[in-house]
Protein backbone atom coordinates (compact mmCIF):
# COMPACT_ATOMS: atom_id res chain seq x y z
CA UNK A 1 0.00 0.00 0.00
CA UNK A 2 3.19 2.20 1.07
CA UNK A 3 4.63 2.04 -2.53
CA UNK A 4 1.48 2.55 -4.13
CA UNK A 5 0.64 5.50 -2.93
CA UNK A 6 4.16 6.73 -3.39
CA UNK A 7 3.37 6.21 -7.15
CA UNK A 8 0.02 8.01 -6.68
CA UNK A 9 2.21 11.07 -5.36
CA UNK A 10 4.56 10.92 -8.63
CA UNK A 11 1.19 10.87 -11.29
CA UNK A 12 0.25 13.38 -9.51
CA UNK A 13 3.46 15.30 -9.60
CA UNK A 14 4.09 14.11 -13.57
CA UNK A 15 -0.04 15.76 -14.12
CA UNK A 16 0.86 19.01 -12.29
CA UNK A 17 4.04 19.32 -14.57
CA UNK A 18 2.41 18.40 -17.66
CA UNK A 19 -0.75 20.86 -16.82
CA UNK A 20 1.90 23.63 -16.55
CA UNK A 21 3.43 22.91 -20.13
CA UNK A 22 0.03 22.85 -21.79
CA UNK A 23 0.18 26.86 -20.12
CA UNK A 24 2.80 27.51 -22.99
CA UNK A 25 -0.15 28.30 -25.03
CA UNK A 26 -3.65 29.61 -24.58
CA UNK A 27 -5.61 27.31 -26.75
CA UNK A 28 -3.85 24.36 -24.13
CA UNK A 29 -3.96 25.77 -20.91
CA UNK A 30 -7.23 25.20 -19.66
CA UNK A 31 -7.12 21.45 -20.36
CA UNK A 32 -3.59 21.76 -18.94
CA UNK A 33 -5.50 23.25 -15.67
CA UNK A 34 -7.85 20.33 -15.55
CA UNK A 35 -5.03 17.72 -15.98
CA UNK A 36 -3.68 19.31 -12.97
CA UNK A 37 -6.67 19.76 -11.02
CA UNK A 38 -6.95 15.90 -11.43
CA UNK A 39 -3.40 15.26 -10.09
CA UNK A 40 -4.49 17.17 -7.20
CA UNK A 41 -7.73 14.57 -6.90
CA UNK A 42 -5.38 11.47 -7.14
CA UNK A 43 -3.09 12.93 -4.50
CA UNK A 44 -5.89 13.26 -1.92
CA UNK A 45 -7.38 10.18 -2.61
CA UNK A 46 -4.21 8.44 -2.36
CA UNK A 47 -3.14 10.38 1.03
CA UNK A 48 -6.75 9.18 2.25
CA UNK A 49 -5.65 5.85 1.82
CA UNK A 50 -3.03 6.09 4.19
CA UNK A 51 -3.58 3.83 7.10
CA UNK A 52 -1.93 6.23 9.71
CA UNK A 53 -5.46 7.84 9.22
CA UNK A 54 -7.71 6.46 11.84
CA UNK A 55 -10.43 9.28 11.71
CA UNK A 56 -12.06 11.43 8.60
CA UNK A 57 -14.46 13.48 10.46
CA UNK A 58 -12.28 16.20 10.97
CA UNK A 59 -10.53 16.13 7.70
CA UNK A 60 -13.71 16.16 5.93
CA UNK A 61 -14.71 19.29 8.28
CA UNK A 62 -11.50 20.72 7.28
CA UNK A 63 -11.84 20.11 3.33
CA UNK A 64 -15.70 21.39 2.97
CA UNK A 65 -15.15 24.60 4.89
CA UNK A 66 -12.00 25.42 2.68
CA UNK A 67 -13.64 24.10 -0.37
CA UNK A 68 -16.63 26.12 0.17
CA UNK A 69 -14.51 29.52 0.97
CA UNK A 70 -12.48 29.19 -2.08
CA UNK A 71 -15.09 28.57 -4.72
CA UNK A 72 -16.66 31.29 -3.30
CA UNK A 73 -13.53 33.73 -3.07
CA UNK A 74 -12.72 32.12 -7.34
CA UNK A 75 -16.57 32.89 -8.66
CA UNK A 76 -16.37 36.66 -6.60
CA UNK A 77 -12.95 37.72 -7.07
CA UNK A 78 -13.32 40.51 -9.91
CA UNK A 79 -10.14 41.27 -12.57
CA UNK A 80 -9.05 43.69 -11.19
CA UNK A 81 -8.56 42.19 -7.67
CA UNK A 82 -6.51 39.30 -8.88
CA UNK A 83 -3.54 40.33 -7.51
CA UNK A 84 -4.85 40.77 -3.76
CA UNK A 85 -6.52 36.77 -4.39
CA UNK A 86 -3.02 35.57 -5.27
CA UNK A 87 -1.63 37.44 -2.62
CA UNK A 88 -4.11 36.04 0.16
CA UNK A 89 -3.70 32.23 -1.55
CA UNK A 90 0.04 32.56 -1.34
CA UNK A 91 -0.93 33.60 2.54
CA UNK A 92 -3.25 30.68 2.81
CA UNK A 93 -0.35 27.71 1.59
CA UNK A 94 2.31 29.25 3.94
CA UNK A 95 -0.40 29.41 6.40
CA UNK A 96 -1.24 25.73 5.85
CA UNK A 97 2.43 24.71 6.58
CA UNK A 98 3.04 26.55 9.49
CA UNK A 99 0.18 24.64 10.73
CA UNK A 100 1.72 21.34 9.64
CA UNK A 101 4.82 22.20 11.23
CA UNK A 102 3.24 22.85 14.52
CA UNK A 103 1.18 20.11 14.67
CA UNK A 104 4.07 17.65 14.01
CA UNK A 105 5.85 19.32 16.53
CA UNK A 106 3.21 18.68 19.36
CA UNK A 107 3.15 15.34 17.74
CA UNK A 108 6.55 14.44 17.81
CA UNK A 109 7.76 16.03 20.92
CA UNK A 110 8.54 14.41 24.41
CA UNK A 111 9.57 15.99 27.64
CA UNK A 112 12.33 13.41 28.16
CA UNK A 113 13.68 13.26 25.27
CA UNK A 114 14.86 15.48 22.27
CA UNK A 115 13.87 15.39 18.98
CA UNK A 116 16.78 13.93 15.94
CA UNK A 117 18.47 17.04 14.84
CA UNK A 118 17.04 16.36 11.01
CA UNK A 119 13.28 16.23 12.32
CA UNK A 120 13.87 19.35 14.04
CA UNK A 121 15.89 21.55 11.79
CA UNK A 122 13.06 20.97 9.08
CA UNK A 123 9.85 21.55 11.57
CA UNK A 124 11.75 24.86 12.21
CA UNK A 125 12.56 25.82 8.57
CA UNK A 126 9.29 25.27 7.84
CA UNK A 127 7.92 27.17 10.61
CA UNK A 128 9.90 30.53 9.09
CA UNK A 129 9.10 29.79 5.95
CA UNK A 130 5.42 29.44 6.61
CA UNK A 131 5.24 32.07 8.93
CA UNK A 132 6.96 34.38 7.22
CA UNK A 133 5.04 34.09 4.10
CA UNK A 134 2.01 33.90 5.73
CA UNK A 135 1.78 37.14 7.59
CA UNK A 136 4.20 38.45 4.47
CA UNK A 137 1.19 37.62 2.34
CA UNK A 138 -1.38 39.52 4.76
CA UNK A 139 0.61 42.83 4.85
CA UNK A 140 0.83 42.48 0.84
CA UNK A 141 -2.88 42.04 0.30
CA UNK A 142 -3.72 44.11 2.15
CA UNK A 143 -1.98 47.19 0.72
CA UNK A 144 -2.71 46.08 -2.90
CA UNK A 145 -6.31 46.47 -1.10
CA UNK A 146 -5.47 49.37 0.24
CA UNK A 147 -6.74 48.29 3.41
CA UNK A 148 -3.28 48.97 4.73
CA UNK A 149 -1.53 52.06 2.97
CA UNK A 150 0.15 51.24 0.19
CA UNK A 151 3.15 54.20 1.75
CA UNK A 152 6.08 52.58 2.21
CA UNK A 153 6.39 51.90 5.85
CA UNK A 154 10.29 53.62 6.77
CA UNK A 155 11.96 54.03 10.27
CA UNK A 156 15.14 54.05 11.45
CA UNK A 157 17.27 51.37 12.53
CA UNK A 158 14.72 49.23 9.93
CA UNK A 159 17.53 46.66 8.28
CA UNK A 160 19.29 46.40 12.05
CA UNK A 161 15.96 45.39 13.58
CA UNK A 162 15.01 43.17 10.62
CA UNK A 163 18.82 41.25 10.86
CA UNK A 164 18.40 41.04 14.79
CA UNK A 165 14.81 39.17 14.16
CA UNK A 166 16.27 36.72 12.01
CA UNK A 167 19.38 36.10 13.85
CA UNK A 168 16.66 35.57 16.84
CA UNK A 169 14.74 33.14 14.98
CA UNK A 170 17.55 31.30 14.07
CA UNK A 171 19.00 31.24 17.53
CA UNK A 172 15.84 29.97 19.08
CA UNK A 173 16.18 27.29 16.17
CA UNK A 174 19.28 26.08 17.12
CA UNK A 175 18.73 26.39 20.85
CA UNK A 176 15.83 24.39 20.62
CA UNK A 177 17.55 21.57 18.13
CA UNK A 178 20.60 21.28 21.00
CA UNK A 179 18.62 21.93 23.97
CA UNK A 180 15.33 20.27 25.28
CA UNK A 181 11.97 21.13 23.50
CA UNK A 182 10.55 24.02 25.35
CA UNK A 183 6.92 25.24 24.26
CA UNK A 184 7.69 28.41 25.07
CA UNK A 185 10.41 28.73 22.98
CA UNK A 186 8.73 26.87 19.99
CA UNK A 187 5.89 29.59 20.19
CA UNK A 188 8.59 32.07 20.55
CA UNK A 189 10.06 30.83 17.22
CA UNK A 190 6.50 31.49 15.45
CA UNK A 191 5.90 34.40 16.77
CA UNK A 192 9.12 35.97 15.93
CA UNK A 193 9.06 34.75 12.46
CA UNK A 194 5.57 36.15 11.85
CA UNK A 195 6.72 39.43 13.04
CA UNK A 196 9.43 39.04 10.57
CA UNK A 197 6.94 38.24 7.77
CA UNK A 198 5.31 41.85 8.63
CA UNK A 199 8.56 43.96 8.76
CA UNK A 200 9.51 42.47 5.29
CA UNK A 201 7.17 43.51 3.06
CA UNK A 202 6.05 46.96 5.52
CA UNK A 203 8.97 49.40 3.76
CA UNK A 204 8.28 47.95 0.40
CA UNK A 205 5.47 50.11 -1.71
CA UNK A 206 2.19 49.65 -3.48
CA UNK A 207 3.77 49.98 -6.73
CA UNK A 208 6.61 47.58 -5.81
CA UNK A 209 3.77 44.53 -4.83
CA UNK A 210 4.32 42.88 -8.34
CA UNK A 211 7.37 41.84 -7.48
CA UNK A 212 6.74 41.00 -3.97
CA UNK A 213 3.45 38.55 -4.73
CA UNK A 214 5.80 36.88 -7.24
CA UNK A 215 8.36 36.31 -4.63
CA UNK A 216 5.77 35.40 -1.89
CA UNK A 217 3.98 32.92 -4.18
CA UNK A 218 7.79 31.59 -4.82
CA UNK A 219 7.59 31.32 -1.22
CA UNK A 220 4.27 29.95 -0.53
CA UNK A 221 5.99 27.08 -2.56
CA UNK A 222 9.28 26.38 -0.84
CA UNK A 223 7.12 26.34 2.40
CA UNK A 224 5.13 23.62 0.62
CA UNK A 225 8.42 22.03 -0.18
CA UNK A 226 9.72 22.34 3.74
CA UNK A 227 6.23 20.41 4.21
CA UNK A 228 7.55 18.11 2.06
CA UNK A 229 10.90 17.68 4.07
CA UNK A 230 9.13 17.40 7.69
CA UNK A 231 6.71 14.91 6.73
CA UNK A 232 9.50 13.32 4.40
CA UNK A 233 7.14 13.17 1.43
CA UNK A 234 8.85 13.10 -2.27
CA UNK A 235 5.27 14.31 -3.76
CA UNK A 236 4.95 17.54 -1.89
CA UNK A 237 9.10 18.44 -2.32
CA UNK A 238 8.62 18.09 -5.88
CA UNK A 239 5.31 20.17 -5.87
CA UNK A 240 6.54 22.53 -4.00
CA UNK A 241 9.83 22.60 -6.16
CA UNK A 242 7.81 23.54 -9.42
CA UNK A 243 5.79 26.71 -7.79
CA UNK A 244 9.17 27.95 -6.20
CA UNK A 245 10.69 27.85 -9.33
CA UNK A 246 7.95 29.70 -11.09
CA UNK A 247 7.85 32.45 -8.46
CA UNK A 248 11.46 32.91 -9.13
CA UNK A 249 11.70 33.23 -12.67
CA UNK A 250 8.50 35.56 -12.24
CA UNK A 251 10.07 37.78 -10.33
CA UNK A 252 13.42 38.08 -11.92
CA UNK A 253 11.02 39.29 -15.16
CA UNK A 254 9.14 41.64 -12.79
CA UNK A 255 12.60 43.35 -11.76
CA UNK A 256 13.88 43.38 -15.32
CA UNK A 257 10.91 45.13 -16.46
CA UNK A 258 11.09 47.64 -13.55
CA UNK A 259 14.92 47.86 -14.37
CA UNK A 260 15.22 47.41 -10.70
CA UNK A 261 17.59 45.06 -8.33
CA UNK A 262 15.32 42.51 -6.05
CA UNK A 263 17.31 43.88 -3.43
CA UNK A 264 16.40 47.65 -4.38
CA UNK A 265 12.86 46.36 -4.69
CA UNK A 266 13.16 44.59 -1.15
CA UNK A 267 15.02 47.38 0.79
CA UNK A 268 15.54 50.39 -1.16
CA UNK A 269 12.35 52.31 -0.43
CA UNK A 270 11.38 53.55 -3.43
CA UNK A 271 11.33 56.92 -4.54
CA UNK A 272 14.54 58.59 -2.63
CA UNK A 273 16.25 58.95 -6.28
CA UNK A 274 17.11 61.66 -6.88
CA UNK A 275 16.99 63.27 -10.23
CA UNK A 276 20.07 63.91 -11.67
CA UNK A 277 21.64 67.39 -12.52
CA UNK A 278 21.31 66.71 -16.19
CA UNK A 279 18.37 65.14 -16.25
CA UNK A 280 16.56 68.30 -14.97
CA UNK A 281 17.94 70.28 -17.35
CA UNK A 282 16.82 68.14 -20.15
CA UNK A 283 12.98 68.39 -18.19
CA UNK A 284 13.13 72.04 -18.61
CA UNK A 285 14.28 72.15 -22.07
CA UNK A 286 11.19 69.82 -22.83
CA UNK A 287 8.74 71.72 -20.87
CA UNK A 288 9.92 74.75 -22.82
CA UNK A 289 9.08 73.37 -25.99
CA UNK A 290 5.53 72.53 -24.89
CA UNK A 291 3.05 69.66 -26.13
CA UNK A 292 0.88 68.96 -28.97
CA UNK A 293 -2.56 68.57 -28.35
CA UNK A 294 -5.67 66.96 -29.97
CA UNK A 295 -9.48 67.01 -30.42
CA UNK A 296 -10.76 63.69 -29.77
CA UNK A 297 -12.64 64.45 -33.19
CA UNK A 298 -8.75 64.69 -34.85
CA UNK A 299 -7.74 61.81 -33.63
CA UNK A 300 -10.82 59.86 -34.54
CA UNK A 301 -9.63 60.97 -37.77
CA UNK A 302 -5.78 60.13 -37.47
CA UNK A 303 -7.06 56.72 -36.46
CA UNK A 304 -9.72 55.90 -38.76
CA UNK A 305 -7.22 56.20 -41.95
CA UNK A 306 -4.28 54.23 -40.46
CA UNK A 307 -3.74 51.03 -41.70
CA UNK A 308 -1.98 49.10 -38.55
CA UNK A 309 -2.80 50.75 -34.91
CA UNK A 310 -0.65 49.34 -32.26
CA UNK A 311 -2.91 50.16 -28.56
CA UNK A 312 -0.56 50.59 -25.65
CA UNK A 313 -2.50 49.88 -22.69
CA UNK A 314 -1.02 51.22 -19.16
CA UNK A 315 -2.81 50.88 -15.54
CA UNK A 316 -4.47 54.01 -15.77
CA UNK A 317 -6.74 52.24 -18.71
CA UNK A 318 -7.17 48.73 -16.08
CA UNK A 319 -8.17 52.16 -13.67
CA UNK A 320 -10.50 53.90 -15.49
CA UNK A 321 -12.25 50.46 -16.22
CA UNK A 322 -11.94 51.33 -20.10
CA UNK A 323 -11.08 47.97 -21.53
CA UNK A 324 -14.14 47.29 -23.39
CA UNK A 325 -14.37 50.54 -24.65
CA UNK A 326 -10.76 50.05 -26.21
CA UNK A 327 -11.99 46.39 -27.47
CA UNK A 328 -15.07 48.29 -29.16
CA UNK A 329 -12.68 51.25 -30.66
CA UNK A 330 -10.69 48.38 -31.80
CA UNK A 331 -13.11 46.71 -33.88
CA UNK A 332 -14.34 49.86 -35.18
CA UNK A 333 -11.36 50.43 -36.72
CA UNK A 334 -10.85 46.93 -37.93
CA UNK A 335 -14.35 47.29 -40.02
CA UNK A 336 -12.67 50.36 -41.68
CA UNK A 337 -9.60 48.06 -42.46
CA UNK A 338 -6.75 48.61 -40.18
CA UNK A 339 -5.00 45.82 -38.09
CA UNK A 340 -5.02 46.50 -34.45
CA UNK A 341 -2.69 45.37 -32.15
CA UNK A 342 -1.83 45.17 -28.19
CA UNK A 343 1.31 45.79 -26.95
CA UNK A 344 1.79 44.86 -23.69
CA UNK A 345 4.55 46.13 -21.26
CA UNK A 346 5.67 43.23 -18.30
CA UNK A 347 4.11 46.04 -15.64
CA UNK A 348 1.60 47.19 -17.53
CA UNK A 349 -1.03 45.68 -14.55
CA UNK A 350 -0.50 44.94 -10.87
CA UNK A 351 0.76 41.47 -11.49
CA UNK A 352 2.53 39.84 -14.20
CA UNK A 353 0.01 38.80 -17.31
CA UNK A 354 -2.47 41.24 -15.38
CA UNK A 355 -3.20 43.36 -18.24
CA UNK A 356 -3.78 40.22 -20.40
CA UNK A 357 -6.26 39.24 -18.39
CA UNK A 358 -7.70 42.12 -18.24
CA UNK A 359 -7.85 42.77 -21.52
CA UNK A 360 -9.11 39.14 -22.58
CA UNK A 361 -12.31 40.23 -19.92
CA UNK A 362 -13.22 42.56 -22.35
CA UNK A 363 -13.25 40.00 -25.31
CA UNK A 364 -9.81 41.25 -26.99
CA UNK A 365 -8.75 38.04 -28.53
CA UNK A 366 -5.61 36.85 -27.55
CA UNK A 367 -4.10 36.75 -30.84
CA UNK A 368 -3.97 40.15 -30.83
CA UNK A 369 -2.21 40.53 -27.23
CA UNK A 370 1.85 40.65 -27.95
CA UNK A 371 4.56 41.33 -25.38
CA UNK A 372 7.28 43.44 -25.46
CA UNK A 373 9.94 41.49 -27.61
CA UNK A 374 7.27 40.35 -30.81
CA UNK A 375 5.77 43.48 -30.68
CA UNK A 376 9.11 46.32 -30.58
CA UNK A 377 10.36 45.54 -34.08
CA UNK A 378 6.82 46.54 -35.82
CA UNK A 379 6.50 49.94 -34.22
CA UNK A 380 8.61 51.08 -37.22
CA UNK A 381 6.00 50.16 -39.62
CA UNK A 382 2.47 50.98 -37.72
CA UNK A 383 0.39 54.35 -38.03
CA UNK A 384 -0.83 54.94 -35.29
CA UNK A 385 0.45 54.02 -31.59
CA UNK A 386 -2.29 54.71 -29.14
CA UNK A 387 -0.86 54.99 -25.77
CA UNK A 388 -3.58 54.77 -22.96
CA UNK A 389 -2.68 55.59 -19.14
CA UNK A 390 0.75 54.16 -19.78
CA UNK A 391 4.09 56.56 -18.65
CA UNK A 392 7.47 55.48 -18.12
CA UNK A 393 7.04 52.09 -19.83
CA UNK A 394 7.09 54.44 -23.07
CA UNK A 395 9.91 56.97 -22.02
CA UNK A 396 12.29 56.58 -24.86
CA UNK A 397 14.84 58.20 -21.89
CA UNK A 398 15.38 54.73 -20.90
CA UNK A 399 17.39 54.37 -24.47
CA UNK A 400 18.31 58.39 -24.59
CA UNK A 401 19.57 59.41 -21.69
CA UNK A 402 22.27 58.20 -19.50
CA UNK A 403 21.79 59.97 -16.17
CA UNK A 404 17.36 58.99 -15.92
CA UNK A 405 16.36 57.09 -13.70
CA UNK A 406 14.86 54.96 -16.04
CA UNK A 407 17.64 54.20 -18.42
CA UNK A 408 18.39 51.00 -19.45
CA UNK A 409 14.63 50.08 -18.75
CA UNK A 410 13.36 47.40 -21.14
CA UNK A 411 10.92 49.95 -22.92
CA UNK A 412 8.01 50.03 -25.67
CA UNK A 413 9.23 51.92 -28.51
CA UNK A 414 6.06 53.80 -29.50
CA UNK A 415 8.44 56.74 -30.47
CA UNK A 416 9.30 54.27 -33.49
CA UNK A 417 5.82 54.83 -34.94
CA UNK A 418 4.49 57.04 -37.45
CA UNK A 419 2.55 59.26 -35.39
CA UNK A 420 1.58 58.64 -31.49
CA UNK A 421 -1.38 59.44 -29.60
CA UNK A 422 -1.23 59.55 -25.83
CA UNK A 423 -4.66 59.45 -23.92
CA UNK A 424 -3.56 61.14 -20.47
CA UNK A 425 -5.74 62.70 -17.35
CA UNK A 426 -3.05 65.55 -17.26
CA UNK A 427 1.39 66.32 -17.70
CA UNK A 428 1.72 64.88 -14.39
CA UNK A 429 4.39 62.84 -14.43
CA UNK A 430 4.57 58.49 -14.47
CA UNK A 431 5.28 56.95 -11.21
CA UNK A 432 9.13 57.32 -11.45
CA UNK A 433 8.79 60.87 -11.61
CA UNK A 434 10.67 61.80 -15.19
CA UNK A 435 9.28 63.77 -17.38
CA UNK A 436 8.65 61.31 -20.60
CA UNK A 437 10.30 63.14 -23.79
CA UNK A 438 7.74 61.41 -25.98
CA UNK A 439 5.19 63.55 -24.70
CA UNK A 440 7.25 66.51 -26.41
CA UNK A 441 7.96 64.81 -29.50
CA UNK A 442 6.83 66.21 -32.55
CA UNK A 443 4.72 63.14 -33.76
CA UNK A 444 3.26 62.83 -30.49
CA UNK A 445 -0.39 64.86 -29.95
CA UNK A 446 -2.22 64.69 -26.86
CA UNK A 447 -5.60 63.81 -25.84
CA UNK A 448 -6.02 64.55 -22.43
CA UNK A 449 -9.13 63.50 -20.05
CA UNK A 450 -10.22 60.70 -18.21
CA UNK A 451 -9.26 57.02 -20.43
CA UNK A 452 -13.20 56.50 -20.75
CA UNK A 453 -14.82 59.58 -21.71
CA UNK A 454 -12.28 59.83 -24.06
CA UNK A 455 -12.43 56.29 -25.58
CA UNK A 456 -15.87 56.90 -25.95
CA UNK A 457 -16.09 60.08 -27.69
CA UNK A 458 -13.15 58.16 -30.09
CA UNK A 459 -15.97 55.89 -30.60
CA UNK A 460 -18.88 58.01 -31.57
CA UNK A 461 -16.26 60.42 -33.63
CA UNK A 462 -14.98 57.10 -35.79
CA UNK A 463 -19.06 56.14 -36.15
CA UNK A 464 -19.65 59.41 -37.03
CA UNK A 465 -17.21 59.12 -40.33
CA UNK B 1 18.18 9.42 9.06
CA UNK B 2 20.60 11.90 7.45
CA UNK B 3 20.68 10.02 4.59
CA UNK B 4 17.06 10.20 3.72
CA UNK B 5 17.32 14.00 4.49
CA UNK B 6 20.00 14.07 1.58
CA UNK B 7 17.84 12.14 -1.21
CA UNK B 8 15.07 14.48 -0.29
CA UNK B 9 17.21 17.55 -0.96
CA UNK B 10 18.74 15.53 -4.22
CA UNK B 11 15.01 15.26 -5.27
CA UNK B 12 13.83 19.13 -4.42
CA UNK B 13 16.96 20.45 -6.43
CA UNK B 14 16.23 18.36 -9.52
CA UNK B 15 12.81 19.27 -9.51
CA UNK B 16 13.79 23.33 -9.30
CA UNK B 17 15.67 22.50 -12.46
CA UNK B 18 12.43 20.85 -14.33
CA UNK B 19 10.19 23.93 -12.78
CA UNK B 20 12.53 26.40 -14.65
CA UNK B 21 12.30 24.50 -17.72
CA UNK B 22 8.88 24.24 -17.46
CA UNK B 23 7.68 27.55 -16.71
CA UNK B 24 10.36 29.48 -19.12
CA UNK B 25 8.17 28.72 -22.14
CA UNK B 26 5.08 30.02 -20.43
CA UNK B 27 4.48 33.17 -22.34
CA UNK B 28 3.72 36.59 -20.34
CA UNK B 29 0.26 36.44 -21.68
CA UNK B 30 -0.14 33.62 -19.12
CA UNK B 31 1.51 34.45 -16.35
CA UNK B 32 -1.57 35.80 -14.17
CA UNK B 33 -3.32 32.29 -14.71
CA UNK B 34 0.17 30.59 -13.73
CA UNK B 35 0.19 32.23 -10.54
CA UNK B 36 -3.33 30.95 -9.43
CA UNK B 37 -2.76 28.05 -11.01
CA UNK B 38 0.54 27.52 -8.78
CA UNK B 39 -1.72 28.49 -6.04
CA UNK B 40 -3.67 25.56 -6.66
CA UNK B 41 -0.71 23.34 -6.95
CA UNK B 42 0.84 24.77 -3.79
CA UNK B 43 -2.24 23.54 -1.93
CA UNK B 44 -0.71 19.94 -1.93
CA UNK B 45 0.90 20.77 1.57
CA UNK B 46 -3.35 19.78 1.53
CA UNK B 47 -1.18 15.85 1.65
CA UNK B 48 0.58 16.80 5.27
CA UNK B 49 -2.36 18.56 6.81
CA UNK B 50 -4.62 15.57 6.20
CA UNK B 51 -2.49 13.30 7.77
CA UNK B 52 -1.97 15.63 10.77
CA UNK B 53 -5.55 16.00 11.06
CA UNK B 54 -6.14 12.15 10.60
CA UNK B 55 -3.59 10.52 12.86
CA UNK B 56 -4.79 11.60 15.83
CA UNK B 57 -1.76 12.37 17.72
CA UNK B 58 -2.64 15.03 20.22
CA UNK B 59 -5.59 16.74 20.58
CA UNK B 60 -3.94 20.27 19.36
CA UNK B 61 -2.15 18.54 16.44
CA UNK B 62 -5.68 17.52 15.23
CA UNK B 63 -6.83 20.93 15.45
CA UNK B 64 -3.67 22.40 13.93
CA UNK B 65 -4.44 19.71 11.65
CA UNK B 66 -7.84 20.62 10.40
CA UNK B 67 -7.38 24.19 10.39
CA UNK B 68 -4.54 23.16 7.70
CA UNK B 69 -6.79 20.95 5.51
CA UNK B 70 -9.36 24.40 5.60
CA UNK B 71 -6.54 26.77 4.39
CA UNK B 72 -4.94 24.23 1.78
CA UNK B 73 -8.18 22.91 0.24
CA UNK B 74 -9.48 27.34 -0.15
CA UNK B 75 -6.13 27.03 -2.41
CA UNK B 76 -6.98 24.12 -4.13
CA UNK B 77 -10.29 24.47 -4.82
CA UNK B 78 -10.08 28.45 -5.36
CA UNK B 79 -7.05 28.29 -7.50
CA UNK B 80 -8.40 26.03 -9.38
CA UNK B 81 -11.53 27.72 -9.86
CA UNK B 82 -10.26 30.73 -10.78
CA UNK B 83 -7.36 30.11 -13.28
CA UNK B 84 -10.44 28.13 -14.76
CA UNK B 85 -12.08 31.16 -15.12
CA UNK B 86 -9.97 32.90 -16.30
CA UNK B 87 -8.44 30.77 -19.08
CA UNK B 88 -11.88 30.74 -20.62
CA UNK B 89 -11.60 34.13 -21.42
CA UNK B 90 -8.79 33.86 -23.37
CA UNK B 91 -10.33 33.45 -26.72
CA UNK B 92 -9.42 33.75 -30.45
CA UNK B 93 -9.92 35.93 -33.02
CA UNK B 94 -13.34 34.78 -34.73
CA UNK B 95 -12.64 33.36 -38.84
CA UNK B 96 -14.00 36.42 -40.79
CA UNK B 97 -17.57 36.44 -41.16
CA UNK B 98 -18.49 35.03 -38.02
CA UNK B 99 -18.19 38.62 -36.54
Amino acid sequence: MRSLIELAYLVAAVLFIIGLKRLSHPATARYGNRLSAVGMLIAIVATGLDQQIVSFRLILLGGVIGSALGLWMARAVKMTAMPQMVGLFNGFGGGASLLVAAGEWHRLVRPDMAMPATVAITIYASVLIGAVTFSGSAIAAGKLQEVISGRPVLFRGQHVLNLALALGVVGIGAALTVGPDLPALFAALIGLSLVLGVLLVIPIGGADMPVVICLLNSYSGLAAASTGFVIGNHGLIITGALVGASGIILTQIMCKAMNRSLANVLFGGFGATAVAAGSAERAKALAARGVRQISAEDAAMLLAYARSVIVVPGYGLAVSQAQHQVRELAELLEKKGATVKYAIHPVAGRMPGHMNVLLAEANVPYDELFDMDQINPEFDRCDVALVIGANDVVNPAARNDPQSPLWGMPILDVDKSQNVVVMKRSMNPGFAGVENELFYDRKTAMLFGNAKDSLQKLITEVKAL
Amino acid sequence: MTEGLVILVVIFVLAMFVGFEVITKVPPTLHTPLMSGSNAISGITIIGSMLVAGIGATRLATVLGTAAVALAMINVVGGYAVTDRMLQMFKRRPEEGER
